[in-house]
């Protein structure tokens, strides 16, 4: 049989692979003594002696961190299928053309006349993705996706105030929606008014008729929600959100399994953000960098984030003058390498981008059709109904009859080669796994994660202690999160690793 | 179907009102090839079956208007790219002198060796730390050094980029304090003050802005102390070097003064120049902000970067209320081995939701990494030396352009790194250096209106003597010698 084993180098930390000084960089002296001479000029905040660091010659930190990146696991060795992150592949011909010199060495302070090549793919990109969302504009200037979230939280708080509706100040939120929407909504400045999930797992119709008042400034859904339940009352949802004099946000982490099937503008959202390292295709790096877009359409088009890159019909250009703009969200014009990634992502693609919704839905469905009768698996929400993006499978059950919670499901997908999906949410799931494979995984591999899922769930049952256990072959044994977050146990820097190892 | 021009049989699949281009599969999308099987294992006819929830009427009845038209084989991508990129200038006779927070410094090739793993860069955030020790470990690292560095406790897994860093920083000290005024020095790079002001208004928080020495061209002392004994602000930000390439030299008294309010400093500084600055949290800095473009992000035209956000806390006050990733040291459930975790998550937007201290999900690992590679590659007397050679550069770059009759703008300052031309006809000796091959920038005047006959010059590592002498020479040509 073949096992998984993850590389396990024992690796030590950067401070403690060399004991002789090194330098890993060779400059010139060209410049002698003129340095010194500058900075005998500097009063007070000059550096005594050298910097605290690490000194490593370049074979020992090329060695150091190629041993971490083999402790690390990512969608090019296997599938990573954590719900609402949207873990596509990301294809080698976007990494390796958005590494141009030409891009890599553009300061973003050259003349327009000579970067028209990088506005026109911004240019492009925005027109793309204005198509894409069914809106009359689109900026990359968001760097992320919660960026694009509070950016438009703002666009939305500040179209209140200039028509006299400053007592706006309540943004309604589902309860299953992603934590950043709330917390971008209190970062612009509103209360957040929650909303119950029904049993189909759409909104509450009711709950939200009650909730929608003269102090409502809008609402931030994502549709298909974090379920992947497509919300089926979305027209009427948005005839009482405006009925109600408030604007719709629309949340697109979850766009994947509707690319080109439904475009929010068309559902009835005013603004929305798009995340453009989940479905467009650019990497995640380990946390980020990623991009953002956001998205708007009408009224709503007066505020958006300065600049945008326009184009005059000879040359493009970086665009300040929207009227009411609520400023720069962020220094320069956004996260440029990762949009480009995008940007060379669709125009491969082209109109036949809808396949990713189609087979990412299939995929989708394909793998919940053969997780859904394992022992101790249960849907909580949405019973007989296709899933979208993603869906989530509750393990309470498992756990009430074996102990094994999602958890311990979780960690042992890893000993299996296979990265947990998003686990512990939705919230009003419970013991939840919410899973999303996107369309870049095989039929092949969504068999061994239900292999792996029965393999699993049958040992809870026979002896749950060996499903506790895990992880066994990934780099590190199970790790103790409860200590580390003790108070008194907090390290954060080797500097306090050293404090701790000397007993202070 | 549609490949490029090649012409094969179009196939449509019709339900109700609907009409579908049914496209040959494609390479990146492995289960296009085998739609059949699936739907046979669902038991539906149609994909479309699958959106029966969606009403009819939403759903787009024709192919989206993306992309060139159809499907691009991947050499006609490569093709199409490059042409769309040759619209840029890119060759210039020597570095571009441009600055303005982003500066030419060199990436070393490590760091893109070492980025382009895909373990690391096709990684999602270590939400399994089993699975993912090497980017926990690798964050942690770059904790550590930064930390070191700025001469603070604790620096976060970082932030998208300097600017909302700052911004971060800012609504930091207002949850810390309580208070709703903050002072930002009018010498802090306009487009952070800007951002500054985008992410504290809707809060309610006031910006203040002190001006700066005329002759200095550091912040003014007298006005930025009696903002803080007047305002009694949350917090007061100073960058060194500004954004006129001056260093500040009186962070400790303005520290002391802000203290002395119950305000907390705020200094924005690039870590490149640490090797032979103080670290600022020597200095009195609460929180310390920067970037990484400097050390291994590079420009890609002004992103991504990471941003550099730390405290010191020795009371855990500001722990607390700190926003981002942390990345924290642990031991396994059996206590036989050591790893990293992601910590101290109830401050964050999945757990905290509505009252998080910021609603940061993605942020910008992958540039924290590469910052962590080139600062353990240049090391402790790596980055000293950096320091001086781009100090020698200022220095001779000031003697050679006083020889030529060129002063800068604050006779008084001491410049690093980046200088502030002053002459009234500097529009144009800039755009005939330009012409000549040469870049200087950014004009400042787009950005302070009294300082309209300014413009920066900005020297790195990559500089050479000959590089600086053929920027004076042109300005001496033009100006008729000096």
């Amino acid at each position: 049989m073949k096992v998984f084993r993850q590389a396990k180098w024992g690796e030590p930390l950067v401070h403690e692979v060399s004991i002789y000084r090194k330098s890993g960089i060779l400059l010139d002296d060209e410049f002698g003594e003129y340095g010194k001479k500058l900075l005998s000029k500097i009063q007070r905040v000059v550096r005594e002696g050298n910097p605290p660091l690490p000194s490593l010659s370049e074979v020992e930190v090329v060695r150091h961190y190629l041993r971490l990146s083999q402790m690390a696991y990512g969608v090019d060795l296997g599938p990573v299928p954590l719900g609402s992150c949207t873990m596509k592949y990301n294809p080698k011909i976007c990494e390796e053309l958005a590494s141009d010199r030409r891009i890599a060495e553009a300061h973003p302070y050259l003349d327009e006349e000579d970067v028209q090549g990088l506005l026109e793919v911004v240019y492009t990109l925005q027109k793309w993705l204005s198509e894409i969302t069914g809106m009359d504009v689109c900026s990359i200037q968001t760097p992320a996706g919660a960026a694009g979230e509070f950016a438009g939280a703002l666009m939305i708080r500040n179209y209140h105030i200039d028509r006299g509706e400053s007592y706006r100040d309540e943004m309604v939120v589902p309860d299953s929606a992603h934590g950043s929407n709330p917390a971008s909504a209190a970062m612009a400045g509103f209360k957040v008014v929650r909303i119950p999930t029904d049993p189909r797992g759409n909104t509450d119709l009711e709950a939200l008729r009650a909730a929608l008042s003269s102090r409502t400034a809008g609402m931030m859904l994502t549709n298909p929600n974090t379920l992947g339940l497509f919300e089926e009352h979305i027209v009427e949802i948005a005839k009482e959100v405006h009925g109600s004099g408030g604007l719709l946000y629309y949340d697109g982490a979850n766009l994947n399994g509707i690319l080109g099937y439904v475009r929010p503008g068309d559902m009835g959202f005013d603004v929305a953000h798009l995340n453009l390292h989940k479905t467009f295709a650019a990497p995640h790096g380990g946390g980020g960098p990623g991009a953002g877009a956001i998205c708007c359409r009408g009224a709503l088009t007066d505020y958006m984030p300065v600049p945008i890159v326009d184009y005059d019909g000879r040359k493009y250009y970086l665009r300040y003058d929207i009227p009411r703009t609520i400023g720069r969200i962020s220094w320069f014009y956004g996260n440029i390498v990762p949009a480009i990634k995008s940007f060379l992502y669709i125009a491969t693609l082209g109109p036949m981008i809808k396949e990713v919704a189609e087979v990412a839905t299939l995929n989708t469905n394909y793998l919940l059709k053969k997780l859904e009768t394992l022992p101790g698996v249960d849907l909580v929400y949405g019973h007989g109904r296709w899933r979208k993006h993603e869906f989530v499978i509750s393990f309470e059950k498992l756990y009430k009859e074996t102990g094994v919670n999602a958890e311990d499901v979780a960690k042992a997908l890893l000993d299996r080669g296979i990265h947990a999906p998003t686990i512990l949410f939705p919230l009003i799931v419970p013991e939840a796994h919410m899973v999303e494979v996107t369309e870049t995984e095989t039929k092949e591999n969504l068999d061994r994660i239900v292999e792996a899922y029965r393999e699993i769930t049958h040992t809870a049952y026979r002896s749950p202690d060996e499903v506790k256990k895990a992880p066994q072959n990934t780099s590190v044994k199970r790790l103790d999160v409860v200590y580390g977050n003790l108070p008194k146990n907090i390290v954060l820097t080797y500097r306090q690793l050293e404090k701790r190892r000397r007993g202070e | 179907m549609r490949v490029g021009s090649a012409s094969s049989s179009l196939t449509y699949f019709r339900v109700g009102i609907v009409v579908i281009g049914d496209y040959v599969p494609h390479p990146w999308i492995p289960n296009s090839y085998i739609k059949d099987v699936l739907m046979k294992e669902l038991g539906i006819s149609s994909v479309l079956d699958l959106f029966n929830d969606v009403p009819g009427e939403l759903i787009l009845k024709r192919d989206l208007n993306v992309g060139y038209g159809s499907p691009l084989a991947e050499y006609k991508l490569v093709r199409h790219f490059d042409e769309i990129m040759s619209k840029n200038r890119y060759f210039f006779k020597v570095p571009p002198f441009l600055g303005g927070g982003m500066c030419y410094h060199y990436v070393p090739a490590v760091i893109r060796h070492i980025a382009n793993r895909s373990e690391f860069y096709t990684a999602y955030t270590p939400y399994q730390p089993e699975m993912s020790q090497g980017i926990t470990q690798a964050l942690f690292e770059y904790q550590s050094m930064m930390a070191d560095l700025y001469g603070v406790d604790i620096v976060n897994a970082s932030m998208y980029n300097g600017s909302t860093a700052l911004a971060e920083a800012v609504r930091l000290s207002v949850r810390v304090t309580g208070r709703k005024h903050v002072v930002v020095s009018r010498s802090v790079h306009p487009e952070l003050a800007e951002v500054v002001r985008t992410w504290s208004e809707p809060v309610g928080i006031s910006i203040h802005r002190v001006g700066y020495d005329k002759e200095t061209g550091q912040v003014d002392l007298a006005e930025v102390e009696d903002y803080l004994r007047k305002l009694k602000p949350a917090a007061v930000i100073v960058q060194t070097p500004n954004f006129f390439g001056i260093v500040e030299q009186e962070l400790s008294r303005i520290s002391d003064v802000a203290h002395e309010s119950g305000s907390l400093m705020i200094v924005y500084q690039d870590p490149i120049l640490l090797g032979v600055l103080e670290a600022p949290g020597k200095l009195g800095a609460d929180i310390v902000v920067g970037d990484t473009s400097s050390v291994g992000s590079g420009l890609n035209f002004g992103g991504p970067t990471a941003g550099v956000l730390g405290i010191k806390d020795a009371e855990g006050r500001l722990l607390r209320q700190l926003p981002g990733r942390l990345i924290g040291y642990t031991k396994t459930l059996d206590g036989s081995e050591e790893g990293f975790i992601m910590v101290l998550q109830t401050r964050e937007q999945h757990i905290r939701r509505e009252r998080a201290t910021s609603n940061i999900t993605t942020n910008s690992s992958l540039e924290a990494i590469k910052s962590a590679v080139y600062l353990a590659l240049l090391g402790s007397e790596g980055l000293r030396k950096l320091g001086e050679a781009i100090a020698g550069r200022t220095q001779y770059l000031l003697e050679r352009l006083s020889e030529a009759g060129m002063v800068p703008a604050f006779e008084r300052g001491v410049y690093l790194r980046e200088v502030l031309l002053r002459h009234p006809d500097i529009a144009r000796i800039r755009s005939y250096l330009k012409s000549q091959g040469v870049y200087i920038g950014p004009l400042v005047g787009r950005f302070y209106q009294d300082l309209s006959d300014c413009c920066l010059v900005c020297v790195t590592e990559r500089h050479s003597r000959e590089d600086i002498d053929v920027l004076v020479e042109l300005i001496k040509q033009l100006l008729g010698g000096g």
